[in-house]
């Protein structure tokens, strides 16, 4: 338990992440250039997902802590899901 | 059991706090997309134009030096934890200035904005239809709530750097510095998604 409360994330996975993200930034503004269409929408929106999980599993330490966290927050993400995907139902069957 | 005194302190309390406030800032936020989707689905071809005004370059910017100011606040847990002090601070301090550096972007890129007479109310706005009013109206107000987040941020990242000079904050005792990083990151959070439906969906 102790344990659990005090890991300690090493710098360098940090530098990684970090990698990553601006990698991925850099595809998604490259990817929009290009492609056209409905699926540019769709590709932006799948690479902020990508990097929305990056920050909050290892940036905001998800992964390391209790797991009531990590829980919640699907938990919310679902909810909002949910909220999004019903009142674009309506609008877009009117 | 010690006879000494020791204050009553509950980290996962707290955190707990901190996490559910985040979910209010998300469910936010979420209202705000909503109403940013339904209004680009009944105006397709005005955003799509508005849409093309905004620099993808300053937004680029922006972008990455976000991600890497949470980069910087992510460390400086680690850095709190290894009983670094210095160079907690030193991280801390580059968190903020990249958040400085954030808000001067957004006030040059607000500025030609301006000049162009566009902002929210201006009659040369109103004069080019529902839907730029309607794109330039979420996108002012979005980004304007996100750059408000900002500097509450950046008061609060201030707030913690100076108890971790003054030791308040320190190796046993840094769950305020973990919960400064997780609002940080929650701002960040919302500008991965404000910046692709803003300046990338074209």
């Amino acid at each position: 338990m102790e344990n659990e409360k005090n890991h300690i994330i090493p710098y360098k996975t940090f530098l990684y992440v970090l990698a990553g993200l601006i990698a991925l930034t850099l595809t998604s503004v490259t990817l929009t250039q290009i492609s056209l269409g409905a699926m540019t929408v769709t590709i932006a929106l799948i690479i902020a997902a990508v990097k929305s999980s990056f920050v909050l599993s290892i940036f905001m330490h998800l992964k390391f802590e209790n797991k009531m966290f990590s829980r919640a927050v699907i938990g919310v993400i679902l909810l909002l899901s949910a909220v999004i995907a019903i009142t674009l139902l309506d609008y877009l069957n009117r | 059991m010690n006879t000494i005194l020791v204050t009553h302190r509950d980290d996962l309390a707290s955190k707990t706090g901190m996490w559910l406030f985040l979910f209010t800032e998300m469910l936010l936020f979420g209202g705000l997309f909503i109403v940013y989707s339904v209004y680009r689905y009944r105006n397709p071809i005005a955003f799509h134009q508005a849409a093309h005004e905004l620099s993808i370059i300053i937004g680029t910017i922006n972008t990455i030096i976000l991600l890497i100011s949470s980069t910087t606040i992510a460390m400086s847990i680690t850095a709190i934890q290894k009983k670094n002090k210095k160079l907690a601070l030193l991280l801390l301090g580059t968190t903020i200035l990249l958040g400085l550096a954030f808000l001067v972007n957004k006030y040059f890129e607000w500025g030609e904005h301006f000049k162009e007479h566009i902002y929210p109310g201006s009659a040369v706005l109103a004069s080019r239809g529902h839907g730029d009013v309607l794109f330039y109206g979420l996108y002012f107000f979005m980004t304007g709530l996100h750059a408000l987040h900002i500097i509450i941020g950046l008061i609060f990242i201030l707030v913690v750097a100076v108890s971790i000079f003054r030791e308040k904050i320190n190796p046993e005792n840094y769950v305020l510095l973990e919960n400064s990083g997780l609002y940080w990151h929650l701002v960040d959070l919302i500008w991965i998604f404000l910046f692709p439906l803003f300046y990338l969906i074209t």
